[in-house]
């Protein structure tokens, strides 16, 4: 596993600061946001590829900083495997992203449309548009925002030549990406495969659009508890960035080369809420259904205890964005699922703490799954001070919890919704082999 | 059949091109292509395409959607008139306003397919452009998944800008302080509240699923020209594991807007079209003389189902089965950033030779079955060269004999969609039994893509595969279903 986030540059530095419950908002300084109404995010703060690739880092200079983000993570994942120095069929390692857009040159982008518009016509004038394009644009900057070039570097730095593919489904992206790399490895159309995501919205227009869809929080005089999931005054989420990437292998492979496997993949759901572009169904019904497939496919009845008598799944790494909407909803999800189980389970949304990474939250919150599987520890919902009525589950208030004599944690939910009512889940368990 | 997953973990790679003889197949549930809905240059309708391929008349004309004089590039293959307001039901036509032209080509052509396939949903009723038949039967919601490839979409530039010019201090320049605004009214309230929502890549999937009630597994696969193949071979697989019995699938793109033709220009794939208005010299595939490649825009949504619903309907409607699926990737030398793009010499593109071997295999045939090949064939020598060396790989000398299926020097290469596009052809082709005819003005060099007429001919097993801009490759056996 691997993960760049604004808590840490790798999963032990994101795990220990999770669970001691810290905030990673703070101004946003990436560009003057003074006078925006959300200028707070959740920035990476002093991240240095060379510190997760050395030398090789320069193999990649011009990357986006959203591909440099990925590269790091990808380059501990492919470490901690053990997958350094194997000698692996290339053919047989593939990809999968859910890798955001890059950033624009807003500078010069701007500056080409400003200077081909004609007030009076009230439109751009195309043609001296183009001229200036040409003149002021960079074929790789422009380039490096397609959003299927993170999967470029990482074929070409890690020798990729199996399946690879990226997803854009919004908030949901990593989390499908995982799951889809999931079902490429058990129908045997690779043995390994990178999944993840990365993503940075922290500029001009991502911000904008965000703010028009009056979707972040606006609490600039609190930002460090801006961001307040499951919380009765909660106002929007707040922007982070980064990058998660684990790597998927088959069992047979990974146990052939004396790999430990950090946990087992045990089921993914995906489904489309069929609704609203703008909104979620009222009943989180996509949810329920991507939630109750990925536990079907893991063979677990959410209804009912385990064989120990313990909650069904120990702990749901919940989408908890920070939107009024989405909480209420998602728990109400949440109880639908799992009935009379529901208020056993731990239901946390680490977006307190880390800001919303957009199309690498899932990864990063998979991640954060599988620390909770090792350690019998779940993070906690920090910022949560006013519970509201409608959000009435164990959202593990402001401090992580040690299951550990409780028989700790063997199973997780961890769950992603996008716009336009993509809904993904995933579920990974404790391997026992 | 639900165990073809666990067969398939067992199978592991067999190289093709003689081992697979002694390999049986696992028995895996069919999955077959039920309908075509295809937007292009030559219009709305997969049949004006087909009619256009068939007649060799290119639809490429000179772009008119904006005034392209500032590029060298000013050909293109420009969809005539799209309205999407006359595909969706009168409760959704307020919502095509915040709907980008991608997504407007991909509500079209998924309603065409749809109907195409004989199949009704909530959605399809009530269009101004057609009826649903009483009695046709209806998708169910939990059944239906939806996987639809896009691209980047471009914000509208007069939007955006007109937007911007309120933000600029008195030298001009863009204020980031007036945009954000202290009290409240920053410049940048001149946008669209829903301003983003219009472009992101899911909308395409996400209208469609609203319009007809799909909740099953749903996914938007953005690899550039092979992102309508790999979300069909992905659907076929979804369909196939039994997580849904039906998907709309495939890909959909426009960039013909000014930001689309600057990437495009910028990353080595248009020719410089200047003032000519005859596109015959442009995009020649596998001319290493060609000077590039020819914009569209369009794509195609395909019904994929499985093979016990399509049958059980109407097994005269099924244009092909989906045999097999194979994906790659390639280090591309001519990606800007990644690869030096002057670095070319004998470029193979392993991704492409590794998702056609695994194609075949995957449908068991051995290269010597492939009656025709559907290839990316752009007309951008570096894409072509790579192309064309994996295909001699895969086909050795043969590859000089197998009939090519070249869609781009007609329609234009219309990105994301551009592989569905090419998965729609062969579709029609296999069902017509018929190779449409192939433009070219100059010479392909060792592969079968040169001019000739439309003719029948016996098609089983077609290949389709496509280079893309960023190596990842996608490749489908089509095969004719037997009744």
């Amino acid at each position: 596993m691997g993960c760049v986030t604004p808590l840490g540059h790798d999963p032990e530095s994101l795990w220990r600061r999770l669970l001691a419950g810290e905030s990673a908002v703070g101004p946003v300084t990436r560009y003057d946001a003074s006078t925006f109404p959300t200028n707070f995010a959740a920035e990476v703060r002093d991240f240095d590829l060379a510190e997760h690739m050395g030398a090789r880092a320069a193999e990649h200079a011009g990357a986006g900083l959203g591909t440099r983000f990925a590269l790091a993570a990808a380059s501990d994942a492919w470490e901690q495997a053990g997958l350094a120095s194997r000698d692996l069929d290339p053919d047989r390692v593939g990809i999968y992203m859910g890798s955001g857009e890059g950033g624009h040159d807003y500078d010069n982008f701007f500056a080409t449309s400003l200077a081909a518009w004609q007030a009076d016509a009230r439109s751009v004038d195309t043609a001296e548009w183009a001229t200036q394009a040409m003149e002021r644009l960079s074929a790789v900057l422009e380039i490096e925002q397609e959003p299927h070039v993170s999967i470029s570097h990482l074929a070409r730095a890690f020798g990729c030549g199996g399946p690879a593919f990226n997803c854009m489904t919004a908030c949901a992206a990593s989390t499908q990406a995982t799951g889809e790399a999931y079902e490429i490895i058990k129908r045997g159309d690779a043995d390994v495969m990178l999944a993840g995501g990365e993503h940075s919205m922290i500029h001009t227009l991502g911000m904008t659009g965000f703010i028009r869809l009056t979707a972040m929080s606006t609490r600039r005089d609190e930002m460090h508890a801006a961001s307040r999931p499951f919380d009765r005054t909660r106002d929007g989420f707040v922007m982070g960035e980064g990058a998660g990437i684990v790597v998927l292998e088959s069992l047979d492979h990974a146990l052939a080369r004396g790999a430990t496997p950090l946990a087992e993949v045990a089921g993914y759901g995906s489904t489309a809420d069929a609704y609203r572009i703008t909104d979620i169904h009222p009943d989180g019904l996509g949810a329920q259904k991507a939630m109750a497939a990925a536990l079907r496919h893991a063979g677990i009845d959410p209804k009912s205890p385990g064989p120990d008598g313990r909650a069904p799944v120990q702990y749901v790494s919940a989408h908890g964005t920070g939107t009024p909407e989405n909480d209420g909803i998602e728990t109400k999800a949440v109880k639908g699922v799992f009935g009379d189980q529901a208020g056993r389970v731990c239901f946390s949304s680490i977006k307190s703490m880390t800001g919303h990474l957009i199309q690498a939250a899932g990864a990063v919150e998979l991640i954060a799954c599988v620390l909770a599987i090792r350690d019998g520890k779940v993070p906690p919902t920090i910022n949560l001070r006013h519970p509201d009525p409608e959000c009435d589950l164990d959202h593990v208030p402001n401090a992580a919890r040690d299951l550990s004599g409780e028989g700790g944690v063997d199973v997780c939910l961890s769950n992603s919704f996008g716009f336009g009512g993509q809904n993904d889940t995933i579920c990974v368990k404790r391997f026992v082999g | 059949m639900r165990g073809g997953s666990l067969d398939r973990t067992i199978r592991g790679p067999f190289p093709t091109g003689g081992a697979h003889a002694f390999y049986t197949r696992p028995m895996r549930r069919e999955v077959v292509i039920s309908g075509v809905g295809a937007v292009s240059a030559a219009g709305v309708g997969a049949q004006a395409a087909w009619e256009a391929l068939e007649s060799g008349g290119p639809a490429i004309r000179p772009l008119t959607l904006f005034d392209p004089s500032g590029f060298a590039t000013r050909l293109a293959g420009e969809i005539p008139e799209l309205k999407a307001r006359d595909f969706v039901p009168k409760s959704y036509r307020k919502a095509t306003k915040i709907m980008a032209r991608d997504s407007e080509i991909a509500v079209i052509a998924a309603q065409l397919a749809l109907a195409d396939a004989g199949l009704a949903s909530r959605g399809s009723g009530e269009t101004a452009s057609s009826a649903t038949p009483e009695g046709t039967p209806a998708i169910v919601p939990d059944r239906t998944g939806c996987q639809i490839g896009a691209g980047l979409l471009s914000a509208e530039i007069n939007e955006l800008t007109a937007a911007l010019a309120t933000s600029t201090d008195d030298a001009g320049v863009f204020s980031l302080r007036k945009w954000g605004g202290e009290a409240g009214d920053g410049a940048m309230g001149n946008l669209p509240p829903l301003w983003m929502l219009k472009y992101l890549p899911n909308m395409l999937a996400c209208h469609v699923t609203i319009i007809h009630g799909t909740e099953g597994p749903s996914n938007t696969i953005t690899c550039a020209e092979s992102s309508g193949i790999l979300s069909l071979g992905e659907a076929s697989r979804v369909i196939e594991r039994g997580d849904a019995d039906v998907c709309f699938a495939g890909g959909c793109e426009s960039k013909l807007n000014p930001l689309g033709i600057a990437r495009l220009t910028f990353a080595k794939r248009l020719a410089p079209t200047g003032e000519a208005t005859d596109p015959a010299a442009f995009a020649m595939p596998y001319d290493p003389s060609s000077t590039g490649g020819l914009p569209g825009e369009g794509g195609a949504i395909l019904m994929v189902e499985s093979g016990e619903s399509a049958r059980a309907r109407d097994p005269e409607k099924i244009y092909a089965e989906i045999a097999g699926f194979g994906a790659g990737h390639s280090p591309m030398p001519h990606f800007p950033g990644v690869l030096d793009p002057e670095a070319t010499g004998d470029f193979v593109d392993t991704g492409l030779r590794r998702a056609v071997r695994a194609a075949l295999d995957d449908a068991g045939v051995s290269p010597d079955e492939i009656d025709a090949i559907v290839p990316g064939a752009l007309g951008v020598p570096v894409a072509d060269l790579g192309e064309r060396n994996a295909l001699h790989e895969v086909f050795g000398e043969r590859l000089g004999t197998i009939e090519t299926i070249t869609v781009a020097p007609a329609l234009g290469a219309s990105s994301a969609g551009h592989g569905a596009l090419l998965v729609a052809t062969a579709a029609l082709a296999i069902r017509h039994q018929r190779l449409p005819a192939r433009l070219h003005a100059g010479t392909p060099c060792g592969i079968l893509a040169g001019a000739r007429a439309a003719g029948d001919a016996p098609l089983h097993n077609v290949l389709v595969c496509t280079p893309s801009l960023g190596g990842q490759v996608g490749a489908l056996v089509l095969r004719r279903a037997g009744g």
